[in-house]
């Protein structure tokens, strides 16, 4: 075993590096723009020269790259500061349902100036009464000549506000099993009915949104596979879900508890002396290690040209619960000073709070913890679902409380 | 990045299973547990032929010279077949003890017979309740003649020779014993895992050598411990893998209120968290075992991960495999206890939880640990 690259994934790494080196805007190219203005930016200069998408065909404003060249890529840009998160869902998740069930014309139009960052998507699934059961979803689409007519309503649409276009899966078909009477349909988000309202979350931010669509008209063009095949395709953009989530907020590691633990004193010593203390830290450092060398072993599958292993579907149901409980230690550690979020007077400008707050958040997005250990024992497992009371009957006789 | 075993390795993986699955099926164990045997003799001499006994140990001596990668696997076939075998006592601490502190005269003289197993060693250190302080000990060498009272010794019981930890005027030092002497007394103590014997050793004026002929430093002692820590590691794997299976299969068998038991979610995210520890595990063995192996720096840090990890997927997968099968996982019928068994053992032998939690955290934050 070695951590090194090959002497092909070495080149390759260089070309990145020395690419960003000479090419990471300046915080004066950045002075003054909004963060989404930001992204555009920078997002434009990697599509100009080749560094955009990696892994997408060329015609599609990629390079044909294989996923370890994105590995290692993500791994040189990471270095910078640098915003890339408003195209995530567009590119990570919407882009591959594009290529597998869009027409060539379509491909043509939008997958370029996806890939440019000139056009941002959104994805439009969640409704309130489809969380986890995602395929109960309501907003429905009646056919009407060539068009569909939509009304109803999605929530937590992250990036609705500032999106050109969104994808949508909506009930066509209610007298069909809840499954079946499902369309997908990309629509052009400033379209007339379709409204975007902000949804403040607990933290106080905005990053989410509701979206309502009354009488919103769309072509049958804009459909994705056929009419009441909308779960496989929606499947095709989940399936990718879990690559385009994560990340987290601010930089919550074993680093930094150890840190507050020097700083702090508990018993008329370093915290970091407490055997307690001691405890936590080395539970928490045995998770991020386990992920981290998780993730060193599907490098090694892509690396070899393999596909990784289901070891992977571990990373949010371990990550997201270790954050919140970490957060919450370390401000018992700070004492009643731990509860101060201003940022000239937190400790580590106030990341340990925004951490807890936000941690509900990171447990609930892309599949609660209960779904993702539903998934693991399911698909990795082999475990039988549970029943179904609403398998196999028409959708408009479901029970729905 | 090359983070994986090679394909020979991957080989060798399915030829331990194989030969584990057909020579150390569960009632292999099941025979030992029930009997007065302290392991299976007969097994030990086929594993020995297969060479397993001999892979770290230098080819000069008689060893195949193989690397703590193959070690690893073989390590992690023991622990999935719960091996009634002085294999850890034997292979990670009394022979690796040898390799790293013996002369040349002690090596050539004993890892040969180590190597081919026909003779067994293990190694004891413990003396009283508590965690081990090597600064505490109260066993003695003056002269060539040892005095003291260790216990539990593991495999003391079918063991050839004994690598005893003790004090001299000198300071620490690891000690030679060979077992067939009138200064050494073996009295078999019962432990929680009766398919792997256990003793109180008595050393009266017991005839013993320094191992290379001179003190050692607490810290090479932990460097051994570091390295054993990391078979350990992936023998608790293999453990906590085998709990798995047996408890998803089980799921899936087992009917209540007219369905499976593995469909209702309390079941499945039980198992689904026995997973999560597992997989938590492997990847903390990985990077123990390419530390010793490397020789890296990292070493305490990556010994005391995958420790902690391998104790608690052990611990985790054997308590919830027994509670996942309801009354039957409490019967001595079922295999269940086997893996609870050794989870538990495996746990304590070399320092247990809280120990590593903190030799962990000394690594971290760069302070000198504190031992086993």
């Amino acid at each position: 075993m070695d951590f090194n690259d090959t002497p092909a994934e070495a080149r390759f790494r260089e070309e990145a590096a020395t690419w960003l080196s000479s090419n990471v805007p300046t915080d004066d190219a950045f002075w003054a723009l909004t963060p989404l203005e930001q992204a555009r930016l920078w997002q434009k200069r990697k599509y100009d020269d080749g560094w955009a998408c990696l892994g997408w065909a060329p015609e599609w404003g990629g390079r044909g790259a294989s996923p370890i060249e994105e590995v290692i890529w993500r791994q040189e840009e990471a270095h910078y500061e640098l915003p890339t998160n408003f195209f995530l869902i567009g590119q990570g998740m919407i882009a591959p349902t594009l290529m597998a069930w869009a027409t060539a014309d379509d491909k043509a139009r939008y997958l370029p100036p996806l890939a440019s960052g000139e056009e941002v998507w959104c994805q439009l699934f969640s409704e309130p009464a489809g969380g986890s059961d995602l395929a109960a979803l309501r907003t429905r689409a009646e056919p009407d000549g060539d068009d569909w007519i939509i009304n109803g309503q999605k929530i937590w649409t992250s990036g609705a506000h500032y999106a050109d276009y969104g994808v949508i899966v909506v009930r066509t078909d209610p007298t069909l099993p809840k499954h079946k009477g499902l369309s997908y349909f990309y629509i052009d988000m400033r379209a007339p009915g379709v409204e975007v309202k902000p949804i403040k979350q607990l933290t106080g931010d905005a990053d989410f949104n509701e979206v309502y669509f009354t009488d919103v008209r769309v072509s049958d063009r804009q459909r994705l596979g056929d009419v009441g095949q909308g779960w496989q395709v929606a499947l095709t953009t989940l399936m990718n879900e879990r690559a385009a989530i994560g990340g987290g907020i601010g930089k919550m590691d074993v680093d930094l508890a150890i840190a507050i633990a020097q700083d702090v004193e508990l018993d008329g010593q370093p915290a970091i002396e407490n055997a307690a203390v001691r405890t936590r830290i080395a539970d928490w450092y045995v998770q991020e290690a386990g992920l981290k060398y998780t993730g060193y072993r599907s490098l090694t599958a892509l690396s070899r040209g393999a596909l990784p292993g289901p070891e992977n579907s571990i990373g949010k149901l371990v990550g997201a619960p270790k954050m919140q409980a970490m957060a919450s230690f370390l401000m018992d550690l700070l004492g009643a000073s731990g509860a101060i979020t201003d940022e000239a007077l937190a400790a580590k400008a106030g990341i340990i709070q925004r951490a807890y707050m936000g941690a509900p958040g990171m447990r609930i997005a892309g599949g609660t913890d209960e779904i993702m250990a539903n998934i693991i024992a399911e698909r990795v497992l082999g475990l039988p679902q549970e029943p179904r009371l609403d398998k196999g009957i028409p959708f408009n006789e479901v029970p729905t409380g | 990045m090359n983070f994986e075993f090679s394909e020979e390795q991957h080989l060798l993986r399915d030829q331990a299973r194989a030969f584990l699955a057909e020579f150390c099926p569960t009632d292999t164990v099941r025979a030992v547990l029930d009997s007065d045997n302290e392991w299976d003799r007969g097994l030990w001499q086929r594993v020995a032929e297969m060479g397993w006994t001999a892979t770290v140990i230098p080819e000069a001596y008689g060893g195949l010279g193989l690397s703590h990668y193959e070690l690893a696997i073989l390590a992690e076939e023991m622990g999935r077949s719960v091996a009634p075998l002085p294999f850890s006592s034997s292979v990670y601490l009394a022979s690796e003890a040898i390799v790293a502190f013996g002369s040349e005269g002690q090596k050539a003289e004993w890892l040969p017979k180590l190597a081919s197993g026909e003779c067994v060693g293990t190694v004891a250190m413990w003396e009283r309740p508590g965690a081990l302080t090597l600064e505490q000990l109260a066993t003695r060498r003056l002269g060539d003649s040892i005095s003291g009272v260790k216990s539990p010794v593991p495999d003391a019981g079918v063991a050839d020779v004994v690598v005893v930890l003790a004090h001299s005027e000198a300071g620490l030092e690891a000690c030679l014993v060979p077992m067939d002497q009138a200064g050494v007394q073996q009295q078999s103590v019962m432990t929680l895992d009766a398919s792997r014997g256990h003793s109180t050793l008595t050393f009266d004026h017991a005839q013993a050598e320094v191992l290379g002929h001179s003190t050692i430093e607490q810290c090479a002692w932990e460097r051994l411990i570091d390295g054993a820590a990391v078979m350990f590691a992936w023998e608790q794997l293999g453990i906590a893998e085998s709990a798995l299976i047996q408890a998803r299969d089980y799921a899936l068998q087992r009917f209540a209120f007219g369905r499976a038991i593995g469909s209702y979610q309390a079941i499945k995210h039980k198992l689904a968290a026995m997973y999560v520890k597992n997989t938590l595990a492997r990847s903390n063995a990985y990077y123990g075992v390419w530390a010793l192996a490397e020789n890296s720096a990292d070493l305490p840090l990556a010994a005391a991960t995958a420790r902690v990890a391998g104790i608690q997927a052990a611990a985790f997968a054997a308590e919830e495999n027994i509670q996942t099968h309801g009354g039957m996982g409490f019967t001595w019928e079922f295999d269940c206890h086997f893996y609870y068994r050794r989870a538990k053992l495996l746990s304590l032998v070399i320092g247990s939880e809280a120990v590593w939690q903190d030799r962990l955290v000394s690594g971290l934050t760069h302070q000198p640990a504190t031992a086993a």
